[in-house]
């Protein structure tokens, strides 16, 4: 359990760091999710079962979602992704 | 970030040195909102990968606008500036590092007894909450009865979070706004998946899974971990997963604004009456005439199961609020 912990948290702060470093807004958003999903797990593993569940509801559902609408809305997300994936 | 290093110049170092000299700029070719200039476009432009719409973009829009900025730049002041900006963020950073370290010393070691967490309280909430509050979930029992006041503070900042959502983002179609409405429904129709078979299959499967394990725990919260507002969240993330699926037309059947505004007010006028009907009994020591009940029961805990129900058709009507406004600026 302890190795799982500790598999856990070394991915909560891989996750945390590469939404910094990510160029695309779109992955870093995908990225949050996955921190979000972590965290649940780790709530779960600290016996908290309610906060696991809001943060599910909340930080990787509700919160994505608005970040999505909001990127599209300032057209952030293109439809060209091809093009993006020669430049680099 | 997992770029192989190849020699001295493309190391972070170096990468930084010339950062702060302000010759290049990490985000230049990074954020896509920005409107790329020549400088990253010569960058991309090796032989290998060429762009088919490359010339005629830099010829028409982004050649005079460059220079501006490269006369801009060459400004003695504002190069310095921009060094002196470079430093002082780095220095502000590891200075906030450092006192955030420090302060993280002076707080008490983690489980010692005489931590000023572990005073009489928890105690009382841990023995007595049972037979005070009647709720299983010792957690709903606190937050809903012992502390139902700070509860009572986050369903009105949720109310007035998404109040200021509308007031910034919703478009009036009463005054004078008609044509911009009539725009910004058709440019959301433009970007809506046109009946999208996947995500309706998948929909209809879950959704109504989803609702029911959302009233699940709204209705369980005094008996299992969950509550008014991790039950209102599912709620509320069923209720936009079912509109993306099936679009407007069938989400305003069941929920548009007036139903909004009624349910989330009526929640949050009841709680607060309710509230302050067992505040004033219980400062006045007076019999507040709500059973308990028998602790394990659907039907026990007094006033924790109505009051959960409020703070979950808040938060979720909220959530829903947030994404229809966020989406097209009106519910």
């Amino acid at each position: 359990m302890r190795v799982f912990e500790a598999i856990l948290l070394l991915s909560l702060i891989v996750c945390s760091v590469s939404v910094a470093f990510t160029k695309n807004l779109l992955t870093s958003i995908i990225i949050f999710m996955s921190y979000s999903l972590i965290m649940c797990m780790i709530w779960v593993l600290l016996q908290s079962p309610d906060l696991a569940i809001t943060e599910a509801a909340v930080g990787a559902g509700v919160t994505s979602i608005l970040f999505f609408v909001t990127l599209k809305k300032i057209g952030a997300i293109q439809k060209g992704g091809q093009n993006e994936q020669k430049k680099r | 970030m997992s770029r192989r290093r190849d020699n001295y110049e493309t190391s972070r170092w170096k990468k930084f040195l010339r950062w702060e000299a302000g010759e290049i700029d990490p985000l230049e070719q990074g954020v896509e909102i920005q409107v790329p200039s020549v400088r990253d476009r010569e960058k991309a432009s090796d032989p290998g990968d060429v762009f088919p719409f490359e010339d005629i973009e830099e010829s028409g829009m982004y050649g005079d606008r460059h220079e501006e900025d490269e006369a801009v730049l060459k400004s003695r002041g504002i190069r310095f500036f921009r060094r002196f900006y470079c430093v002082m963020s780095v220095i502000l950073c590891l200075g906030i590092i450092s006192v955030l370290l420090w302060t993280v010393l002076y707080l008490p070691p983690f489980g010692n007894a005489a931590n000023p967490a572990n005073n009489e309280v928890p105690m009382r909430y841990l023995e007595k909450g049972l037979e005070e509050t009647g709720a299983v979930n010792a957690v709903t029992g606190m937050i809903l009865d012992y502390r139902a006041f700070d509860t009572f503070g986050e369903s009105c900042v949720l109310f007035i979070a998404s109040c200021c959502v509308l007031a910034l983002l919703r478009i009036d179609a009463a005054s004078g706004d008609r044509e911009k409405k009539r725009l910004m429904d058709e440019n959301d129709r433009l970007f809506e998946p046109k009946n999208d078979i996947i995500l309706q299959k998948c929909a209809c499967v879950l959704v109504p899974f989803i609702f029911i394990f959302g009233i699940y725990i709204i209705l369980n919260g005094h008996l299992s971990p969950g509550g008014g507002f991790s039950g209102g969240a599912v709620l509320g993330s069923g209720l936009i997963l079912y509109l993306n699926a099936f679009g407007f037309k069938k989400t305003e059947r069941f929920f548009t604004e007036r139903v909004y505004r009624r349910v989330t007010v009526c929640a949050l006028s009841f709680y607060c009456l309710a509230k302050s009907y067992s505040f004033y009994t219980g400062a006045n020591h007076l019999e507040s005439g709500i059973p308990l009940g028998i602790p394990g029961h659907i039907l026990s805990s007094g006033l924790i199961l109505p009051l959960n129900i409020c703070v979950g058709l808040v938060v979720a009507c909220t959530m829903y609020a947030f994404y229809t406004l966020f989406r097209k600026g009106g519910m």
